[in-house]
């Protein structure tokens, strides 16, 4: 059986990704006082796994490494040395490496520069004071594998193998049998004998109790060493005895086995494969990006599985009534669509749910981050997390990371004070960032607060007024004079650091969460500190899209709806009933829309050769849109334009953009029913009176 | 006592006061209630509303929300005007919803009391004498005061009759 | 009737891997995270054969399978481990708390299935 598990790499990369963060965590936390004893072996058994799951896949380079720096954590987890300041360092760049390893792995980029310093740092660490024979066994032992393969012996001999099993080998779920049959595989089984000599009389029978042993003559080309390897699962106990049996084969007649009751040692069982690397587990660097995958707990799986039967029992009693129905079954059919309705609906909240992503995810890249700003700043400061465990939407957590990376650089670089400042204020040395994420009804509060010297009134004032933000005289609540502060370009910083960039300031994070349906409000106490208190919706109606140019406006269109997109030969663009067009795509014949007609907007593309031509489908029927140009795919998080409006034909909804702009999100149905005759015709009225009364220097009077 | 008495005159007299904020389309001063203003901001990117009546600007993003812009010259039939340093708009509420009105200028905070404000003239310009609660009168300044919901909320399909 | 394997890894990949490669065999797979999850999936099933990792949270291996051992559900059922490590301790302590062999990772498919096929018929 050819199995191939190439399919699984993706799923160890992304895990891979997972356990170098847990390291880098953990590793970082074992710098706290309060330090977790388990930690260690939380940050131990992530190098392990990420060397397990590399050797299966036949990355050795990542396998090597993450076995050496498994060596050094196991030294640690033992406590043959402490972990110090340089250790961890080291072990962080460690981290940094293994990441880059695994980036080309994934991607067949070149391996990471730093790999070899490392790499002798590492084994330098491994080295020292340990058993130097033990070490550099061990740094050996991941890269190759195991040593010889067994030794066959050209010629079959014939053996004579004895096997009394231990009398409690079944309680380990062994059944001798297996051991026999699995001897015939390597070669002719000439001759069987069982031993019943041991078996009690019936009524004294246990059983569980293995009474029987076996005496068999095999004909095998197989060296001893592979023989005794079939019996490695039940030696414990059992008397194993293989001899060259008397008078067999003539070219082995007279040599006669090694020591015949000498225990056999255990071999590994790995030797007589092939190495797991092969073609199979490689792939083209190309298929790697496309991943974007989420994974999801099988808990939430099994729920969704249950609901589905439950959703199929209601519908059967639907379809039960139904189908006999008379009228006083009406209660039962309203009681059975009822129960389907509130199926669908716990259906459609798990499947988002499914969506949803704890926030530790993203928390975990602060320590670090923290760790190394304050350390080029002078400062010493501590961060603190809770909430990990909150779950917020994939799509949500994604955007909101940069976000939060930037209220944590301004907390290092503005918020707290060098160590000096701070003893001079009579405050600890070592300052807090504290991230916190709770669920609070509908909505997640992402919490970044620092305790640190609050920000200064007099000088936001200030600096507002000489912003043209407010007038000198203005009096401002607390709260208005705080949301100044995340208006576009402004700084309260007096000289600009080289930590946080002072081009995209807090007015970009206040863009990025309003862009998530979120908000963002600050509390500050001069002296003590100040908090970003993020509030954000718990799901979010998101959509996976296309960007597309048509004129100077931004359109996103519904990926699902896609099938292609091409620009046209001219011989495949035909006229038809005057002003019909369509397009010809490898047989199909589809009518073209013109996007920047269907939606009123002036473009100067108006020939399908020049611009490009999105064949879009709905309910089976593809039409090709016209648009200037494609632009990226994204998601994004749609807005309902009757919120403030109402429903436009042809307009799912609108979006905000990176750069704050609304664009509407397209709707294929919508646009399909469009070009029915009766719309076009209203249309064409309506761009009429639209060049009437836009400006223009002969405009009617009124 | 007197001073009592002047406190809760004073109060009934601002209760009768009704606030508008003032603006100008070209010579012509209007009036809006200003409990009706949320804020008023520099004329934003608008990105247009494909096949929405002239009067609709577009939508502008106003923190995070989807807001429509409606510009009050075409809604009034007005000529349209190059955008200056003075254009504004006007965020107002409307029911549960938010709306921006373009206008030219905003120029006062005005306090009128009833009497202060006579019934709108009969135009007869149909469907748009509705767009006033009425007129004020401030110094030799006639200011039409808006039926902000009329303006805003009624979507008849003006333009398209008009062109068919 | 197909044979049930309960296969028990914190590693999604690893336990992935061994879950495809005994579906394909024609075994259906339940799958744990680690040893306590394991067990209570495992509750009430029946299972013809248990593959589980040792160094897990939670709930160990070694634990696991001490635990499996003590169910009379599980009394005769093979238990393989699945070990990275090539010292004889950890198998020597797997084997004493009840299992029936070890699979030395990193493994292929074909190397798996031989190695189930010293303890399933």
């Amino acid at each position: 059986m050819k199995i191939d598990l190439a399919r699984f790499r993706e799923t160890f990369f992304e895990e891979a990704a997972e356990h170098v963060a847990t390291l880098e965590q953990g590793l970082l936390g074992l710098e706290r006082p309060d330090a977790d004893p388990d930690l260690l072996n939380s940050i131990f058994r992530a190098a392990h796994s990420i060397k397990g799951g590399s050797g299966t896949f036949g990355l050795e380079q990542v396998a090597s490494f993450s076995h050496v720096l498994e060596n050094v954590l196991d030294r640690m987890r033992e406590g043959t040395v402490q972990p110090t300041r340089a250790r961890i360092d080291l072990l962080l760049r460690s981290t940094d490496v293994l990441k880059g390893l695994l980036v080309s792995a994934r991607s067949g980029e070149a391996a990471p520069a730093e790999l070899e310093q490392v790499l002798a740092d590492l084994q330098r660490e491994q080295a020292s004071g340990a058993d130097p024979a033990a070490a550099s066994a061990a740094g050996g032992e991941g890269a190759s594998e195991h040593a010889a393969p067994p030794q066959a012996t050209n010629a079959p001999q014939l053996r004579r193998i004895h096997f009394r099993p231990a009398s409690d080998v079944l309680l380990s779920g062994l059944d001798p049998i297996l051991v026999l049959r699995d001897l015939a595989s390597l070669g002719e089984i000439r001759e069987v004998t069982c031993d019943t000599s041991r078996l009690p009389s019936l009524t004294a029978l246990d059983p569980e109790v293995c009474h029987l042993a076996w005496t068999v003559v095999l004909s095998s080309d197989a060296c001893e060493a592979a023989i005794r390897d079939v019996f490695a699962f039940v030696e414990d106990g059992a008397d194993i005895q293989v001899s060259v049996a008397a008078g067999a084969s003539a070219a082995a007649s007279t040599a006669r086995g090694p020591a015949v009751n000498e225990r056999a040692t255990p071999k590994p069982t790995a030797d007589a494969t092939a190495p797991a690397a092969g073609p199979a587990f490689r792939r083209r660097a190309s298929d790697v990006e496309a991943s974007s995958s989420i994974r999801v707990s099988i808990d939430k799986v099994d729920r969704l599985v249950n609901l589905v039967g439950e959703l199929v029992i209601a519908h059967s009693m639907v379809a039960d009534v139904v189908s006999h129905f008379t009228l006083d079954k009406l209660d039962r059919l309203q009681a059975a669509v009822s129960l389907m309705g509130r199926n669908t609906r716990e259906m459609q909240e798990r499947v988002m749910g499914v969506r949803m992503m704890p926030i530790g995810s993203l928390f975990g890249r602060f320590p670090r981050m923290v760790r190394e700003l304050s350390g080029a700043l002078g400062k010493d400061i501590q961060p603190e997390m809770s909430g990990e465990e909150t779950e917020l939407d994939k799509a949500v957590v994604e955007r909101i990371g940069d976000p939060l990376t930037h209220l944590v650089r301004n907390a290092v670089d503005h918020g707290i004070d060098d160590v000096e400042t701070r003893r001079a204020h009579g405050k600890p040395e070592q300052g807090v960032i504290r991230l916190a994420a709770c669920t609070q009804g509908g909505s997640v509060i992402i919490e970044v607060a620092d305790d640190g010297r609050g920000l200064d009134k007099e000088r936001i004032h200030r600096k507002a007024v000489e912003r043209g933000l407010a007038r000198a005289d203005e009096v401002l609540t607390d709260e208005q004079l705080y949301a100044l502060i995340l208006q576009p370009a402004f700084s309260t910083a007096d000289k600009v650091t080289d930590l946080s960039g002072r081009g995209v300031g807090l007015d970009v994070v206040k863009r990025n969460v309003e862009a998530l349906n979120g908000s963002i409000s600050i509390t500050t106490t001069p002296g003590r500190g100040t908090s970003f208190r993020i509030k954000l919706p718990l799901t979010l109606a998101i959509l996976d899209g296309q960007v597309l140019l048509v004129g100077e406006e931004l359109f996103v269109l519904p990926l699902v709806s896609i099938v292609e997109s091409l620009r046209p030969k001219r011989a495949h663009v035909k006229q038809v009933f005057g002003d019909g067009e369509v397009v010809m795509v490898r047989g199909d014949t589809l009518p073209l829309i013109r996007a920047h007609r269907l939606l009123g907007v002036p473009t100067e593309v108006i020939d399908p050769c020049e611009g490009l031509t999105v064949i879009v489908e709905h309910e089976g029927r593809r039409v090709a849109l016209l648009v200037d140009d494609l632009r990226g795919q994204q998601q994004v998080v749609i807005k309902g334009l009757d919120v403030n409006y109402r429903r436009v034909e042809g307009v799912l909804g609108a979006t905000v953009m990176g750069d704050g702009r609304v664009a509407f999100i397209l709707d294929v149905a919508g646009l399909i029913r469009m070009t029915d005759p009766d719309a076009v015709e209203a249309r064409r009225a309506l761009a009429h009176a639209r060049a009437e009364t836009s400006y223009a220097p002969a405009a009617a009077a009124a | 006592m007197t001073e009592d008495r002047s406190v809760s005159h004073k109060s009934r007299e601002a209760e009768a006061r009704a606030q508008y904020l003032t603006f100008h389309l070209g010579e012509e001063e209007y009036g809006i209630e200003i409990l009706r203003v949320q804020e008023i901001k520099r004329y934003p990117a608008v990105t247009p509303i494909p096949n929405s009546p002239p009067h609709i600007k577009g939508v502008m993003n106003l923190r995070g929300s989807v807001v429509p812009i409606l510009d009050l010259r075409t809604r009034f039939g007005l000529p349209a005007v190059e955008h200056t340093r003075f254009t504004v708009i006007i965020v107002v509420t409307v029911g549960t919803k938010v709306v921006g009105l373009v206008v030219d200028s905003v120029s006062d905070v005005l306090a009128f009391t009833a009497s202060q404000i006579e019934p709108p003239p009969q135009l007869a310009m149909g469907t748009k004498d509705s767009f006033l609660t009425g007129m004020a009168k401030h110094d030799e300044r006639l200011i039409s005061l808006l039926a902000i919901d009329a303006v805003a909320e009624r979507e008849e399909p003006v333009a398209v009759e008009e062109a068919a | 009737m197909a044979r049930t394997a309960l296969i028990v890894d914190d590693s999604i990949s690893m336990r992935q891997m061994v879950a495809f490669t005994l579906k394909e065999a024609g075994f259906s797979v339940i799958e744990g995270e680690n040893g306590q999850d394991a067990l209570t999936r495992a509750d009430g099933q029946k299972i013809d054969l248990v593959i589980t990792d040792l160094n897990m949270p939670v709930m160990d291996g070694i634990t696991l399978i001490r635990e499996l051992r003590g169910k009379p559900a599980f009394k005769f059922t093979p238990i393989l481990m699945l070990t990275t490590e090539s010292q004889d301790t950890k198998k020597q302590a797997g084997k004493s708390a009840g299992a029936s062999g070890w699979i030395v990772k990193p493994f292929d498919p074909g190397k798996l299935l031989a190695v189930i096929g010293k303890v399933l018929p």
